[in-house]
């Protein structure tokens, strides 16, 4: 097979593109161009390590394209403390000073959690190669990138350098989805399901691409929901290959008025493994204490008592996900005893969750409605556990200390199963009714 | 020489090694101070000076899975421990090569806390117990970055290349 003809996976593809060849094969090192790099507050950490970069070299420490650095305020807004405000000033002088203009700071128009504001704003597009110093920046596979985390140093790099140094082309695990989900089961029982099933190492320094008629019938909110969890599973990166729904998105949500390139991987691909599932046969799942991967049918712990229950995040926190609880909770009340905290995933989601309707009825049920935000997901802003607490989330994270206390147990479900069991206040499949 | 002073089971997480709560700490010379914080008794030991540097921690897969926070590297590599594995998740591997701080892949590794190792390039020895285990190297796609020292001095010597 000659090199121009070798056929292709998705990361392939990208990775031969971002470094001008035209052809790459998993296991080849590769030093990618970068098409975004994002940093939330984390980035106080980068610019501590960028500005070590330079030290002694006698230059000036600037970034290698100001147009293509994203950073975004989510983790600890408004700030928690002295120290937080201190970190986040610095950075917003930085931006000043670097003229970034992918900035979101706390704002009630444009702020927002940064998995969501970088889709809505159109920053991602099919075929870039993204990272973030975040590990579910694997979030915008959904749009057809190769997006990863890192950590702060090798962000560090990348604002010098605007290239991933030294990076080995994953291999891909193809997971191929057919069937139409029951009534009350989402794309967050799906990917639960395949965490389950691969286990959390399961996908350690692979690429999970998506395939199938259930993932080209699900909309984006969806499929930044399955590319989010892919790193639970270890995955590098989820990605689902750009279609129409891509276009919709980026046409419709994002505003995006350029042309954008839709592709897929070759017909004859090598994938590590290939995965099937049935979409029509899965029941709601739930994330058991204290591994993302010790998943079961949530009928199997329906009735365990709950004591907290948070919908939000960049796994749930987009405007179905709030419209699945609103509806549950219309005219209901959530159960006394059970402390209901919902953040949307981004201020715009949160003014039209806000002009539907959905907010004033989750809090006439009794649900806490909080600015956009990361805090009480990983348990560093806001809705802290108490001892032998049990809560409810559609997070991403269930382990040991999450959600701020190593002495309390958290559960990771879907909207659906969080709503319903909003109402009872303990775990219950949502087929059964709140 | 390093004595275990830490046996972990498999999938330990960032949140583990470092939790959330203390991420508004971000300085690798303000990190170690909250290394696994809620396992009180190491971090006390820790914080007292009690554990020599070179002392090793030992887990089996996936350990330092979740978070891409990089002070799940830097509060070990502050103390200068080491870490052996079965095997790392990707992230906090990277994370601890660019930081170059010492991790080792050790896939049979078996020890018992207060075990005395010895870590050569290709073996690790326990010299408790006598028996050996075979190392797998970091990826090759990091060696330049371990050479160097870490991805710091790595990446200015490419900036003061590109100057040239």
């Amino acid at each position: 097979m000659g090199e121009k003809t070798k056929a292709m996976t998705m990361v392939e593809k990208i990775l031969a593109k971002a470094t001008g060849q035209a052809a790459v094969s998993a296991g080849d090192v590769l030093e990618p161009k970068i098409d975004l790099a994002m940093s939330h507050e984390n980035g106080a950490l980068v610019l501590n390590q960028f500005l070590e970069i330079y030290k002694g070299t006698g230059l000036d420490a600037n970034v290698w394209d100001p147009s293509k650095i994203a950073i975004i305020f989510d983790h600890r807004v408004p700030a928690e403390s002295a120290k937080t405000a201190t970190n986040q000033k610095k950075l917003r002088d930085f931006v000043n000073k670097q003229g970034i203009v992918k900035f979101h700071d706390i704002r009630g128009d444009e702020g927002g959690i940064c998995h969501q504001i970088l889709p809505e704003n159109g920053y991602v597009r099919p075929g870039a190669v993204v990272v973030g110093t975040d590990s579910h920046t694997t979030s915008h596979g959904a749009l057809g990138a190769f997006a990863f985390g890192i950590g702060a140093t090798e962000m560090a790099s990348v604002w010098a350098l605007g290239i991933a140094l030294n990076i080995e082309v994953p291999g891909t695990i193809k997971v191929v989805v057919n069937g139409k989900f029951a009534p009350h089961v989402l794309p967050k029982d799906l990917i639960l399901y395949l965490i389950g099933q691969l286990s959390a190492e399961g996908a350690n320094f692979k690429v999970i691409e998506f395939h199938g008629e259930t993932i080209r019938n699900m909309p984006t909110s969806g499929r930044l929901t399955i590319c989010n969890m892919s790193v639970e599973a270890g995955a590098t990166s989820g990605i689902v290959p750009p279609d129409a729904e891509t276009l919709r998105y980026l046409k419709e949500t994002a505003h995006v008025t350029e042309a954008v390139p839709t592709f897929g991987p070759d017909a004859d691909a090598v994938y590590e493994r290939t995965i099937e599932i049935d979409a029509a046969a899965l029941d709601p799942q739930i994330a058991c204490p204290h591994t993302v991967d010790n998943v079961k049918p949530v009928q199997e712990v329906a009735g365990k008592a709950i004591h907290q229950i948070v919908i939000g995040s960049c796994t749930n926190g987009r405007l179905d996900d709030i419209e699945i609880a609103a509806k549950v909770l219309q005219g209901k009340r959530v159960a006394r005893g059970v402390r209901m905290l919902v953040f949307p995933a981004s201020s715009r989601i949160y003014q039209e969750a806000m002009k539907l309707g959905y907010l004033s009825t989750l809090m006439e049920a009794g649900v806490v409605v909080m600015n956009s935000g990361c805090g009480p997901c990983l348990g560093i802003h806001q809705g802290a556990l108490a001892d032998g607490d049990v809560a409810l989330a559609t997070t991403n994270r269930n382990f040991k200390g999450r959600m701020g206390n190593p002495a309390a147990e958290v559960y990771l479900c879907s909207p659906a199963v969080a709503a319903a069991s909003a109402v009872t206040g303990v775990i219950t499949d949502p087929r059964k009714g709140g | 020489m390093g004595k275990v002073v830490l046996l972990l089971g498999d999938d330990i997480s960032t949140d583990i090694i470092y939790p959330g709560r203390f991420m508004a700490t971000v300085l690798p010379s303000e990190t170690p101070q909250f290394a696994f914080a809620d396992s009180v008794e190491f971090n006390k030991q820790l914080k007292a000076g009690e554990i020599p540097p070179g002392s090793v921690i030992v887990a089996g897969k996936n350990f330092g899975c979740g978070s891409s926070r990089e002070q799940a590297a830097s509060c070990l590599k502050g103390p200068d421990l080491v870490v052996v594995a079965r095997h790392f998740a990707r992230i906090f591997l990277q994370n601890s090569i660019n930081l170059g701080m010492r991790t080792v892949i050790c896939p049979d590794i078996e020890a018992e806390q207060g075990d005395e190792l010895e870590i050569g390039a290709d073996k690790v020895t326990n010299k408790t117990s006598g028996k050996s285990y075979a190392i797998v190297a970091l990826p090759k796609s990091r060696q330049a970055i371990i050479d160097a020292g870490g991805l710091i001095p790595y990446t200015r010597q490419r900036i003061l290349q590109e100057k040239k």
